[in-house]
């Protein structure tokens, strides 16, 4: 059994007040709580429920999730480069897992 | 669009094959003499149809290889699943017992204007009419670092034999916990939903032999045929196994590059204990070389005769033609195959000409007991092909409903390649 995989595509450096893109995808069922199971039981809601970006710390995007959202969630936006540092990216799940990636941005 | 039940299917093409018997050629006129180039599934089909449909015409069949190798049901091959000999067939019947000259040679031209096809060999064949079913070409230019020598090392297996069989070889030296890495072509392309049967077959394989292996496709494409089927099978049989990746997300497939065995996206490099990459496609080489292919790469084809738009004369059959709603399916260029050679057969006899029914089949294996299928009808609607009525399997179908599919997927190949080879 793996894990959902969280991913980011990002760049690792950018000119100061450069606006770039960054695009985040995990691969995650997103399950609604709404399907039953081959014998009729309700399979119970999975999803991720939250994704946030901070920036050194500081959060400058986040999102909620909710069932209608579907799987192998595809976020893409975008940020200004001010100062070098820390992106950090969370996926939070139903049941309190949390997914993280980190990436180093140089601004020059 | 009213969703048909199978059994429903079950007598609209029992109704075809029927028709099939209806065109006749009046005795005792000089036979006319009609040229089938390639022997794949379009070509064969084609082949035996004009001979069965009319005594009057003289089908030559040419055809390089001795036998074809189905693409379909290779995948199955690929997960251990059935041998390769099961998805080998023969000619022997089209010649003894539908009276085809078949012919295993290559063709070197066609001139339309003499009405005659050159074999490389040297003999010419005069025609009166000559349907060529190519199949598909590699674009190699569209992928850096990709070409035919690459696929020696990083199989495409999008044309079933050697490369299919390297790819099972491939599979089967890999050691536990590697990463097969597949790249998904762009549209439109020879079997929409394979890619992503291969992929779950594959994991099937992995699950019983390889369980710490995982299977990464990267796509030229945002979304997939038949998505919602294959994310609900591989949550439930593949659990975490399989990752896809859209061209959105990873801005596209750049290169391959061969020595390293990765796959390098716009952002990032993939490295794969194996690549399989199915590269972009087009008309095969011999559409191209014949000038029956337009721009966007394949053959313009009338929708009723699938005579070329291009080329009078000659009609294109099977994954090669442009045809509106069309899939490029197997069960495609056969049904093409049947509306062209009865064309074929209405022209040459000058009777009266009734619209062709164009249909699709698809069995997809999600597992071995777990398969899903479509059932599709098309007719010819102002100068184009459209869907007429579908039936589709859903998620959320039983364990019963799908394992009988699985089951009817084996008969379906039996009766669709006995139709097609004798």
């Amino acid at each position: 059994m793996f894990a959902p995989t969280p991913r980011v595509q990002v760049p690792s450096a950018a000119a100061s007040g450069e606006v770039f893109s960054v695009k985040t995808l995990i691969s995650h069922r997103m399950e609604t709580g709404l399907r039953q199971d081959e014998h009729g039981n309700v399979i119970p809601r999975k999803i991720v429920n939250k994704f946030i970006c901070r920036y050194n710390g500081v959060v400058v995007f986040s999102v909620d999730l909710h069932e209608a959202m579907a799987a192998n969630p595809f976020i893409e936006f975008y940020l200004r480069a001010t100062e070098s540092g820390r992106l950090q990216f969370v996926w939070e799940e139903d049941g309190g897992g949390i997914y993280e990636l980190e990436h180093q941005l140089t601004v020059a | 669009m009213r969703a048909r039940t199978r059994r429903e299917f079950g007598r609209l093409t029992g109704a075809m094959a029927l028709a099939a018997l209806g065109p006749r050629l009046a005795a005792g006129e000089a036979k006319a003499r009609v040229v089938v180039v390639g022997g794949g599934i379009g070509g064969a089909t084609a082949a035996k149809y004009l001979a069965a449909s009319a005594r009057t015409i003289e089908v030559t069949l040419v055809e390089p290889k001795p036998n074809y190798t189905t693409c379909f049901f290779s995948n199955l091959y690929l997960a251990g699943l059935c041998s390769f000999e099961s998805l080998t067939h023969g000619y022997k019947t089209l010649a003894q017992r539908y009276g085809i000259n078949v012919i295993h040679d290559s063709v070197a031209a066609v001139d339309p204007v003499a009405k005659t096809v050159w074999l490389k060999s040297g003999p010419k064949l005069p025609y009166d009419r000559v349907v060529v079913a190519p199949g598909i070409a590699f674009n190699y230019d569209a992928l850096a670092g990709y070409d035919e020598a690459a696929t020696q090392v990083i199989p495409h297996a999008w044309n079933a034999g050697p490369q299919t069989q390297l790819l099972r070889r491939q599979l089967e030296s890999m050691d536990d916990g590697g990463v097969f890495v597949l790249v998904a072509p762009p549209n439109p392309f020879r079997c929409p939903p394979a890619p992503y049967e291969r992929a779950s077959l594959i994991a099937y394989y992995f699950k019983q032999h390889k369980p710490g292996s995982r299977i990464l496709i990267l796509d030229a494409k945002d979304n997939f045929n038949s998505q919602d089927l294959f994310l609900d099978a591989w949550e439930r049989h593949y659990r975490g196994m399989i990752e896809w990746l859209p061209a959105q997300f990873t801005g596209g497939i750049k290169a391959i590059d061969v020595k390293e065995r990765s796959v390098r996206t716009a952002g990032e490099t993939f490295k794969a204990a194996i690549a399989n990459v199915i590269p972009p496609q087009q008309a095969g080489q011999f559409a191209q070389q014949i000038g029956l292919v337009d721009q966007s790469g394949w053959c313009p084809v009338d929708p009723i005769t699938f005579e070329s738009k291009l080329q009078p004369g000659i009609h294109v059959v099977g994954d090669a033609a442009s045809a509106g709603d069309m899939p490029k399916s197997a069960f495609v260029a056969n049904s093409q195959a049947k509306a062209c050679a009865f064309a074929i057969v209405e022209a040459l006899a000058a009777s009266e000409r009734a619209p062709p029914h164009l249909f699709n089949t698809c069995y997809t294996f999600l597992s071995p007991d777990d398969a899903v299928s479509n059932a599709v009808s098309f007719k010819p609607v102002a100068g184009t092909i459209k869907i007429i009525d579908n039936f589709v399997s859903q998620v959320q179908e039983s364990a019963e409903t799908r394992h009988r599919a699985a089951r009817e997927a084996q008969s379906w190949y039996a009766a669709f390649t006995h139709d097609t080879f004798g």
